[in-house]
């Protein structure tokens, strides 16, 4: 017998006398619906409390905020399919890692915020890049639309497409390895930003 | 690094080598206490965290309890999506595939995220035979790896080091793994992180295959999942062109939407955070992204058996979310080698057991047995895992397997008898009541020679050979009571206080 | 019921339960064939062992309304185990007379607050006294916190809050001796918190990890005395 129809005979063997599997109860999904104000000052709360930098703005002051949160860096890259402009960025996506390990700082969009647990969710369509793409930089500036943030974690994962990769990102990358001490940076981006853009 | 937990001996003898520790046990004093407060408070400000509790046990036993099912659903979504899938019976087994992999791409390397099932079957150790070399990533790992040391926690297991001595093993060891560590290393832990950044970014940008484990399985979508911290997860997962991961048979969770349970449950109870760092998902390959081949082991090595135990499948709930060792009294003051597996703690004492089965090994049949059966672990467990119950029953399989044999039951037999009298004498109140009529004649005779007293005035013994030297090592027993309730009661139909207290 | 621990080792536990009880108004009896819950056994494994104390259990307490243990974990045991230790025997008739019987078992303060309604029982105890919560009466049967709100009740006592109270003393039956070193680890660090308060009596509603406790004091001559909450609820010092 091959290993797979062994090990599948030896589940069906253990569950002979298994009882029915019990019904699943999603109440934790019931939670009370909340102003859109609420709900995006918790989000940007949240982010901050990671230790990321939090900028919020209207969608008229994008490019300016853009350029100030830009302000001393050189080497700009972004994905292709960014629905605004970003000041000096090139356009990153056949960077090799080793080239995108050099570069100053990439921006991109983002697919869903979660205002609950303080996450952006990317889930590497147009305008976020290939997953490398916003790795390798020391620096992550993630365009975050108002409309685009959701209250939990249900209602994430609702709207997010499972057949797409994706990354949740909850502030920089961090560690508590040492004596369980948080330390932020290590591999990701040590420094992440995060653009609000609502009104 | 040919480290393994093969010759441990049993728990209580381990345990008393790491109490005897007592930096061990400061800096595992700490570490627990620190994540134990983060915990308390992230949980504390959901108001549904019973709810998710129970939708996380449930969603977990509709899994096992149809468990091919789902597998075979798993494997054909995996399949659709352009993933090769693999089954592995043993250890051995997840060895060969994952060597064989390497071996077809010629390469002479592999990138590791942290995963247990992997250091489970001693992937590591397999490679290596193989001529193959497994860099750990995380930085934990990569602290043990480089110390030549053992794995002590599930999500940290360098926590028995402290910042000195992992400062000692970067300087030490770093430069023979590859870029060494930078001459004025202090023992900051945002410099060593800085650098083991250095360290391992080399290896990641040159890495061609990658190998991981996943905290879930979707068998409907096919979706891999890890959760981390720092970012070496996406790095193994995004750069390599190959990456095969090891996936335990019961991770296997049945629809996408049963995530929003678990990625609320995983990151609360386990860092204490509202959520971890980076969490990624992919389902399959994605053309122009990522890894363009992918591999999935999918692993037994004795899930099948523990699943066929009424009581202890419960523990194939398990999200590895290390609760249970942060509140335990046992692990916090004896840390996690002494359970001798890279599962410790509550989960390792029942998990071990039912993974390899009892009656075989001293060392696995002492480990139901390393808990004082306080139920601390069951009260934080995400997917309501009851620990104290499983562990009860393990100890019934333990006494059962070694019922009827002979000389060689080692200390079972002793105590088979103890418990054999003591059945006898409390199963029938007349037999007690003559039992404690020969105590209260030692009682009296301690009250009038014995030259101890417990505070407020009672006689009691101290040191005392023979079985009872195990109690009176540290502590004094007191002496039985000149007269018993039973007879006090006989007496005076319990009226009358004065005459014997 | 009087806990086998409390009968041959601890009297003075089961006495004040009957004075206590008796003060409250309450018909108190001591059925002569009780031994023991059977814990000690089903919590080492010797599951077969546990039979005929379980028999003896269900036969002694047949005719009661409650029964009423000075203990968390005999409670908790008859609660929780006796159906698993009758369901091995395979004998139907025991499993059902378990399924009769145990549920009326109950921890002390569970029977002074709910059944009876009482959180003053009119003790008077004025002593500075910490509690430790065991781990059978916190968590295995969930007491919560009536034994202190009994303890507030009483007149003259000065409670003070034991740090890290709700972790394990380290006593867990066998494995006091089974594990001696861990134990007396853990209960080490139990009785050091304990120094801490300035407490003159340790308080706890278990006999059994009193016993653990006491012997850790008198050894390190802590000069601090261990009281069963019954104990304390029973008292009436100075009062005549
Ligand atoms: S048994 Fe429960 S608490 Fe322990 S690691 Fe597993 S999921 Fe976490």
């Amino acid at each position: 017998m091959s290993a797979r129809e062994e090990i599948l005979a030896a589940v069906r063997a253990a569950l002979r006398e298994a009882p029915v599997p019990p019904e699943v109860s999603r109440g934790y999904r019931e939670s009370p619906s909340e102003d859109r104000a609420v709900v995006l000052d918790r989000f940007a709360e949240r982010v901050a409390e990671y230790r990321a930098t939090v900028v919020r703005c209207a969608p008229a002051g994008l490019a300016e905020t853009l350029e100030t949160v830009l302000a001393d860096l050189t080497s700009v890259v972004v994905p292709a399919g960014l629905p605004f402009e970003v000041p000096r960025a090139t356009v990153g996506d056949s960077l090799s890692a080793a080239g995108l390990d050099a570069v100053d700082v990439v921006v991109t969009a983002a697919a869903v915020g979660i205002a609950r647990t303080g996450t952006i969710v990317l889930d590497h369509g147009p305008g976020q890049g290939r997953r490398a793409l916003s790795l390798v930089p020391d620096r992550h500036v993630c365009v975050v639309f108002g409309d685009q943030v959701v209250a939990g974690v249900p209602e994430g994962v609702a709207r997010l497409d499972p057949g797409r990769p994706q990354t949740w990102i909850s502030g920089p990358s961090a560690t508590s390895d040492i004596e369980l001490d948080r330390v932020e940076g290590v591999h990701g981006p040590r420094q992440l930003t995060v653009v609000l853009v609502d009104g | 690094m040919g480290h393994t937990f093969v010759g441990m001996p049993a728990f209580p003898t381990a345990a008393r080598d790491a109490l005897a520790d007592t930096q061990l046990r400061r800096n595992l004093a700490h570490a627990t206490g620190t994540i134990r407060a983060k915990r308390a408070a992230v949980v504390g400000e959901v108001e549904e965290w019973e709810e998710l509790r129970v939708a996380g046990a449930a969603i977990k036993d509709r899994a096992l309890l149809a468990l091919d099912e789902h597998l075979e659903r798993l494997e054909s979504s995996l399949t659709a999506r352009g993933a090769v899938v693999h089954w592995a019976r043993d250890a051995e087994e997840a060895g060969e595939i994952v060597a064989r992999v390497a071996r077809d791409h010629a390469v002479d390397e592999v990138v590791k995220i942290k995963s247990m099932a992997t250091q489970e079957v001693d992937l590591n150790g397999a490679l290596e035979a193989a001529g193959i070399a497994a860099w750990e990533t995380d930085l934990a790992e990569l602290i043990v790896q480089l110390g030549d040391d053992l794995p002590s926690h599930i999500l940290v297991p360098a926590i028995h080091r402290n910042r000195a001595e992992i400062r000692e093993i970067f300087r030490r060891s770093m430069a023979a793994a590859g870029r060494p560590a930078p001459d004025d290393l202090t023992d900051e832990p945002a410099v060593l992180a800085a650098a083991a950044r250095e360290h391992l970014r080399e290896k990641f940008l040159r890495a061609r295959m990658a190998v991981s484990g996943a905290n879930f399985a979707v068998a409907e979508t096919g979706t891999l999942v890890v959760v981390e911290s720092e970012g070496n997860g996406r790095m193994c997962l995004t750069l390599p062109d190959v990456l095969v991961s090891v996936v335990g048979i019961e991770k296997v969770v049945p629809t996408w939407e049963d995530l929003d349970v678990f990625l609320q449950l995983l990151p609360r109870s386990s860092t204490g955070e509202r959520m971890n760092p980076y969490t990624s998902t992919w389902s399959g390959v994605t053309p122009g992204d990522g890894p363009q081949e992918l591999h999935v082991v999918l692993l037994d090595n004795g899930r099948t058996r523990a699943l066929a135990d009424e009581v202890g499948r419960q523990a194939l709930r398990c999200i590895r979310c290390s609760a249970c060792l942060n509140v335990c009294p046992v692990y916090e003051r004896v840390g996690g080698h002494a359970y001798g597996s890279v599962y410790p703690g509550p989960i390792g004492a029942i998990l071990n057991p039912l993974l390899r089965g009892v009656g075989e090994s001293e060392q696995v049949d002492s480990l139901p047995y390393a808990s004082s059966l306080c139920g601390a672990c069951f009260e934080v467990c995400p997917v309501r895992i009851d620990i104290p119950s499983v562990l009860v029953d393990l100890r019934a399989q333990v006494v059962d397997a070694h019922r009827g044999r002979g000389p060689g039951a080692g200390s079972h037999v002793g105590e088979a008898v103890a418990m054999k009298a003591a059945g006898w004498t409390f199963g029938r109140a007349s037999r007690l009541a003559a039992v404690e009529r020969a105590a209260g004649l030692v009682g009296r005779a301690a009250g009038r020679f014995g030259r101890r007293t417990l505070p407020g005035g009672r006689a009691a013994l101290g040191r005392v050979p023979g079985p009872g030297a195990a109690w009176t090592g540290a502590r004094d027993l007191p002496a039985p009571p000149e007269e018993s309730f039973r007879v006090w009661w006989r007496r005076t139909g319990g009226r009358d206080e004065g005459a014997s207290s | 019921m009087v806990t086998c621990l409390a009968d041959g080792l601890f009297p003075d536990a089961g006495k004040a339960t009957v004075r206590l009880l008796r003060r409250l108004g309450v018909e108190v009896d001591f059925p002569d064939a009780q031994t023991c819950c059977g814990q000690p056994m089903v919590n080492t494994g010797y599951l077969d062992e546990a039979v005929p104390l379980v028999r003896t259990y269900v036969d002694a307490f047949a005719d009661y309304d409650h029964v009423v243990a000075p203990s968390g974990s005999c409670a908790g045991s008859v609660r929780h185990q006796h159906a698993l230790v009758a369901r091995r025997s395979g004998d139907e008739g025991l499993v059902r007379a378990v399924a009769e019987t145990s549920p009326r078992a109950l921890e002390l303060s569970e029977f002074l607050v709910d059944v009876l309604g009482v959180e003053d029982v009119g003790a008077s105890y004025p002593h500075r006294v910490t509690y430790h919560p065991t781990c059978h009466s916190l968590r295995m049967l969930g007491v919560g916190d009536r034994p202190l709100r009994l303890l507030r009740a009483v007149r003259g006592i000065d409670l003070v809050e034991l740090p890290h109270a709700e972790e394990c003393c380290g006593f867990g039956g066998t494995f006091a001796v089974k594990n001696a070193d861990t134990s007396v680890a853990m209960g080490g660090d139990k009785v050091r918190h304990v120094r801490e308060t300035g407490a003159e009596v340790l308080v706890a509603g278990d006999s059994s990890c009193l016993m653990h406790l006491s012997g850790l004091l008198s050894r390190q001559r802590a000069g601090v005395r261990v009281a069963h909450l019954a104990e304390v609820l029973a008292a009436q010092e100075g009062i005549s």
